[in-house]
């Protein structure tokens, strides 16, 4: 057993190495220069969120029998940065780091991997705010919230894993990120962040929280902040159909991964 | 005898031309509808077999584009060949070339640590070899500036540094003795040696035949992507610069610019392409006179291979009588020049003007070209013996 312990970290030791100094390399040169430094991790989310806040609570009024709707809004948009910087920064990291690709021969994961690591550590740091949220408006912990790490196990895994996926593709067809960044404006729309799942007839919304995304974000909120929300298993009579996203998660994290080895080995011709 | 600590076998690499592959997928939506997909094969390496022993010291030398980056690619395991097989036995370094994944707006400190990490080292491994780093880059005062305030001597310097401190079996050097000053060259080299001395088998690209010489047990030519020669260092270096002049034959190889109105022009040109330190240089020149000429000048000058001139002289400057040449008319012209050249390639400039030095007959930039070889390397234009006593 020791003998086995000793040899995956012999394996992983240099991996763990270079994931370590990439995602130092990053934090030290993101916010280089600027003014606020770090604080931007946290403001850039809190600044979408009180335009959305402006807009769709005080004008159009939405989300007014959910309670604790801004805190409701606030996770439903730092969940979805995540996802959003985890992919459209996964999608580009080969080809940025081509330089190091084409002169070194690392595991070429690490680089996805490197840029997955950093963008949780500013979602980490976005949940202590949207805690401090919840402490200030008195939101009530209920016990479910212990669930949450498996709902931000399968958060990552989706995640990364469309990060692996499209990092790889992205290496071969260079319209790739334009192509993402308009699918992602229009999945902003299509998973309920900023309006209840509520507003949409049942047969959509039946449909809708099939994607593991939606699935993620309603059950995080239903956990963190209030039970007044649909989720999937309110949407459906069966608990069966909770396999359908965990399993969609499974298989797009299966895939990628198959497809990213098979193509690693010419990322430094093609990068 | 062990295994090879490196075995090649028919190694062949293609790379697809870039500009006939689609990149985008409109351009890969609009091939499906083509009938013939035109797959382009660009050939770089073609049958490359060859093996490298146990602390062994290998050349790999060749004219640019001729496959050697790529095969020490492939030997790093960066590339994956298309056809045929590489072994190597033990641990690589894993990189090929000095201050890869230096960053400008890190600080010297902060690059350090992050090609440690590259080479494998932990950051605690880092520190506790940090202060040697420094100090054998001398760099001790700036190591808290952003890198890309650094000159690039400098960041050669805390490159290199960094690198000797890799540990591995075998090494694979690209080119790093282009770059930095001669002190730093000096360093190169004591380092290659200590290498050696220790075992290390290396295999190393370069065009410095005088570095081949010095260092490398065997070598091996690689000319159009498959191995022309291989053999012995001092067999492959002369080979090498024998592709760079063809024989020194009569009949002039066209290479620099040439004017003049051609009254007497150069029509045989031998220099050796080899100096080495004992020997003097004889240039050996027949001209030919398509005029009747009187008493013209023949001159010449040699440069160095950044092309600043280094030294030269004419007949007039000799106060040496050249004679008259009847049309048809050839002469021989003999030059003999001791050998103060500093180590490297030369190139010969030849002339021959009017007795004034008015008009031009024959203006031939870069001739002929020879590679001085030379144990001491100084940074300066000329190297003459110098003797040095001490005590």
């Amino acid at each position: 057993m020791t003998e086995l312990l000793a040899r995956i970290r012999l394996r992983y030791r240099y991996p763990i190495i270079l994931l370590r100094a990439m995602v130092i390399t990053d934090f030290k040169l993101r916010y280089q220069a600027s003014l606020l430094g770090y604080l931007w991790t946290v403001l850039r989310p809190l600044a979408l969120f009180s335009i959305l806040f402006i807009v769709f609570v005080k004008f159009l009024r939405l989300g007014k029998d959910i309670p604790y709707f801004p805190v409701y809004l606030l996770l439903g948009i730092v969940i979805w940065g995540f996802f959003y910087e985890a992919t459209s920064q996964g999608l580009l990291s080969l080809v940025t780091r081509a330089d190091l690709l084409r002169k070194i021969s690392f595991p070429r994961y690490v680089v996805v991997l490197s840029i997955g690591a950093s963008v949780l550590i500013s979602f980490g740091l976005n949940l202590l705010v949207i805690l401090l949220f919840m402490a200030l408006l008195r939101v009530p912990v209920r016990l479910d919230i212990l669930l949450l790490p498996l709902l931000f196990l399968e958060l990552i895994a989706l995640s990364i894993a469309l990060a692996f996926f499209l990092s790889a593709l992205y290496v071969r067809f260079r319209d790739l990120n334009y192509i993402w960044e308009v699918g992602m404006q229009a999945a902003f729309y299509a998973v309920p962040i900023i309006y209840p799942l509520t507003l949409v007839p049942a047969r959509y919304a039946r449909l809708l929280i099939l994607n593991p995304l939606a699935q993620i974000i309603q059950d995080a909120r239903y956990v963190m902040v209030t039970d007044q929300t649909e989720t999937i298993s309110q949407l459906y009579s069966t608990p069966w159909v909770r396999v359908i996203p965990v399993g969609i998660t499974i298989v797009l994290a299966v895939a990628s991964v198959v497809y990213f080895r098979r193509q690693s080995r010419s990322f430094a011709e093609e990068a | 005898m062990a295994e090879p600590m490196i075995q090649v076998r028919d190694l062949s690499k293609d790379f697809l031309l870039p500009h006939l592959r689609q990149t985008t997928l409109k351009g890969k939506v609009l091939n499906v509808f083509r009938k013939s997909r035109t797959m382009e094969v660009q050939q770089a390496l073609r049958d490359i077999s060859f093996n490298v022993e146990r602390g062994e010291f290998l050349g790999v030398v060749g004219r640019n584009g001729s496959g050697k980056s790529t095969l020490l690619k492939i030997l790093a395991g960066i590339y994956v060949p298309t056809r045929g097989s590489v072994a190597v036995g033990g641990k690589l370094v894993p990189f090929i070339e000095l201050g890869v994944g230096f960053n400008p707006e890190l600080t010297g400190r902060e690059n350090v640590y992050l090609n440690g990490a590259l080479l494998g080292f932990s950051k605690g491994e880092v520190e506790a070899m940090y202060d040697d780093i420094v100090a054998f880059a001398e760099l001790e005062e700036s190591m808290d500036q952003k890198l890309k305030n650094y000159s690039s001597g400098m960041q050669v310097r805390i490159a290199f540094s960094v690198a000797t401190r890799a540990k591995a079996d075998v090494l694979l050097i690209d080119e790093v003795l282009a770059v930095g000053d001669a002190a730093f060259q000096r360093k190169c080299f004591e380092h290659f040696r200590a290498l050696k001395k220790k075992g290390t088998t290396i295999v190393f690209v370069t065009h410095d035949m005088s570095a081949v010489r010095e260092f490398c047990d065997r070598a091996i030519l690689i000319e159009e992507c498959s191995i022309l020669a291989q053999g012995s260092a001092d067999d492959i270096a002369t080979k090498y610069t024998e592709l760079f002049n063809p024989q020194p034959v009569a009949t002039p190889p066209a290479q620099g610019k040439r004017g003049g109105s051609g009254a007497i022009r150069y029509i045989g040109v031998a220099v050796p392409a080899q100096l080495a330190a004992e020997g003097s240089l004889t240039l050996e020149l027949d001209a030919v006179a398509e005029q009747d000429v009187d008493e013209p000048t023949y001159g010449f000058v040699i440069k160095s291979s950044s092309g600043a001139p280094v030294l030269g002289t004419n007949s007039l400057l000799k106060r040496q009588p050249t004679g008259s040449l009847r049309k048809g008319e050839r002469v021989r012209i003999a030059w003999s020049v001791p050998n103060v050249f500093s180590d490297g390639l030369h190139h010969v400039d030849l002339t021959i003007t009017d007795r004034q030095g008015l008009a031009v007959y024959d203006h031939w930039e870069e001739a002929a070209s020879f590679t001085v070889v030379k144990e001491e390397k100084t940074p300066y234009i000329v190297t003459p013996d110098t003797s040095l006593v001490i005590g």
